[in-house]
């Protein structure tokens, strides 16, 4: 049975890979997981200095799902690259570093930065909706995205994928421009903006008001995105959003992803990972597929 | 190499009956995969309702030998669920989390001060203060209810403040610390928020030092989603950091928290 998968010239063991922001840079799973057994770790958000995050309450439950708006608070990439990249090629696993920031040239200060470091892969967050510049806004405007897109990779050492955001109305529009501002693959989705009242406060329970829905709950949402993202490039396309089991993995391949995250699931169960991972093989062995790859996008 | 710690875990329920109104005692059977808790430290409690997924930390109130005694408020849906949980079922749990009170020092006399459901976690924190020698007094404040008492004065000299007077002290536990003239070489409180302020400027003043355990909302209880912040106080710039309630908490030395 091949499980191994090949995103922009990069092989992954396995299609199982983590959620940027849901995993740290894996330290706090490593008593539950065998980080060896990742398709690809993609470490939580990483600024060109520290960000210290918005005030709390950071997270609210909601049904099958919960809101954050951590703000990506981060210790900034020269803390990763001395603590967290050592750290993690103890593993042989593949490193996924989630770019963040609030102008083009911060972005492009961590790419720069990280040129010369021993990562895999790079993938452009410009869509955190918790950041009150900069992020979001350039995963909402196609001209923004591309712009920052191929700015990025102008400096970029390793293969960039782009991490759209799903707050947008036509999401293949920011998928083409992304494509054609080279980019070397397309994850989807981030979370989508949401908001909690306490009815008895009457208050907003974040402290920021509103924050990214994930979980779940936004499960068909991404299934559905993934799938025009995957009619309407040639890129190959990460999809995540409210995956819990192998099952759901295997509906978002089916749609058009090469490779799979597992988000908010980890949070809930620290072992998700590998749950995911196991839910995969045993549908590929019920159904007799050989290579996972035989999966990919053939529900049109 | 960190040492491996068992999942997500199905604990059998020998117990879970009301104690006051709306505060319920639920005990498990501790399996022998999981870390055996500290004072102070918590659980993650699940609950069965698919749509409600994310963790519900609850404290160590007691553990003898292979139970664990947690004591939890009906606060919204899914504590008001665990009331529905029988004697015989199971509920699902992972943990425990947290660095939990540090007992060190040479024994003295300890004041305990809790408000409401801070007040479980300091059954299993005097019982341990006691073994290594410590004089206790614990001040408690409730609404009107007094519970967990019982337990409380084996361990040492209980104190109880209700804001509406109906037991004992009738104010709160500042009030109350202040009307017995207390005092003591170390202090551990646990409460809500302002309640916590209070016990540091009043511990501040009179030269204790102090532990407090606090409470944010959690998304996952062990380090990984950065959710569960509060402001530490840092020689920066802002004045703070943000730290973990779940993984460098719940317990912070009193001085070092910054409340808003
Ligand atoms: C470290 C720690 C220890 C705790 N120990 C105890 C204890 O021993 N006994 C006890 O009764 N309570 C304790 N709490 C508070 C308890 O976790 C909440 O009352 C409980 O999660 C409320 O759940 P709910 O579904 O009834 O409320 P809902 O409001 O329906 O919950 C919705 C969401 O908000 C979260 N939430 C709501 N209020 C709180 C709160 N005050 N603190 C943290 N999360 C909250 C819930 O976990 C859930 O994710 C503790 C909290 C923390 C952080
Ligand atoms: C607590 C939290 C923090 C997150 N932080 C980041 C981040 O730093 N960068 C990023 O690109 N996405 C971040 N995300 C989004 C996730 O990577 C993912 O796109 C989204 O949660 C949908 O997947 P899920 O439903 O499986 O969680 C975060 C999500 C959560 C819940
Ligand atoms: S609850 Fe997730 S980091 Fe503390």
């Amino acid at each position: 049975m091949k499980l191994a998968v090949n995103i922009a010239g990069v092989e992954l063991k396995n299609p199982v890979m983590t959620a940027s922001g849901t995993f740290g840079s894996g330290r706090d799973f490593e008593p539950w997981i065998d980080l060896n057994r990742l398709g690809c770790v993609v470490v939580k958000g990483v600024a060109a200095t520290p960000w210290a995050g918005n005030p709390p309450p950071r997270i609210v439950e909601t049904w099958g799902g919960m809101i954050n708006s951590v703000g990506l608070q981060n210790p900034g990439v020269e803390y990763f690259i001395a603590e967290d990249i050592p750290w993690l090629r103890q593993f042989d696993t593949r490193i996924c570093v989630n770019i963040v920031g609030r102008t083009v040239s911060e972005y492009v200060a961590v790419a720069e930065r990280l040129a010369g470091e021993d990562v895999d892969l790079l993938e452009l967050n410009i869509s955190c909706p918790n950041i009150k510049e900069g992020g979001v806004a350039f995963g909402v405007q196609a001209e923004a995205a591309a712009a920052v897109t191929s700015a990025v990779k102008k400096v970029a050492r390793q293969p960039l994928i782009v991490k759209l955001s799903p707050n947008v109305s036509d999401i293949t529009e920011i998928a083409r421009a992304v494509e054609g501002a080279g980019a070397d693959g397309i994850s989807l989705i981030n979370t989508l903006l949401g908001s909690r009242i306490d009815i008895w406060k009457r208050k907003f329970i974040l402290s920021m008001k509103h924050g990214g829905l994930s979980g779940p709950a936004i499960k068909p949402i991404a299934v559905r995105m993934v799938w025009q993202v995957a009619q309407a490039v040639k890129l190959p396309v990460i999809g995540m959003g409210g995956i819990m089991t192998g099952e759901d993995a295997i509906e978002f391949i089916l749609a058009g992803a090469t490779a799979i995250a597992v988000g908010t699931a980890s949070l809930l169960n620290p072992e998700a990972t590998m749950q995911v991972l196991e839910g995969v093989e045993s549908y590929m062995r019920e159904t007799g597929v050989e290579d996972i790859a035989d999966l990919v996008g053939i529900v049109k | 190499m960190v040492e491996k710690r068992a999942g997500r875990t199905a604990c059998k329920i020998l117990q879970n009956r009301q104690i006051a109104d709306g505060i319920f005692e639920i005990v498990l059977q501790w399996p022998k995969i999981l870390h055996r808790p500290i004072a102070g430290q918590f659980v993650n409690l699940y609950c069965s309702h698919k749509g409600r997924l994310l963790p519900r930390p609850i404290s160590v109130c007691e553990i003898d030998e292979d139970k664990l005694h947690l004591v939890y408020a009906v606060l919204g849906k899914g504590t008001a669920e665990f009331t529905t949980f029988q004697a015989g079922g199971l509920i699902d749990l992972l943990g425990p989390f947290g660095n939990g009170f540090s007992l060190e020092g040479k024994p003295g006399r300890a004041l305990l001060v809790s408000g409401g459901v801070g007040t479980p976690p300091m059954v299993e924190l005097a019982k341990q203060l006691k073994a290594r020698g410590w004089e206790l007094d614990v001040v408690c404040g409730f609404r009107s209810q007094s519970y967990l008492v019982e337990q409380l004065s084996r361990y040492g000299t209980v104190h109880i403040a209700t804001d509406s007077g109906t037991e004992g002290f009738s104010g709160n536990v500042i009030e109350l610390l202040d009307h017995e003239a207390l005092s003591g070489d170390t202090l551990f409180a646990c409460g809500p928020g302002p309640m916590l302020k209070g016990v540091q400027t009043w511990a501040k003043a009179k030269g204790i030092p102090a532990q407090l355990s606090l409470e944010e909302r959690m998304g996952c209880g062990f380090g990984a989603c950065v959710g569960c912040v509060t402001k530490i106080i840092t020689d920066n710039e802002s004045g703070f950091i943000y730290k973990k309630v779940c993984k460098d908490g719940p317990v912070f030395p009193a001085a070092e928290v910054l409340f808003q």
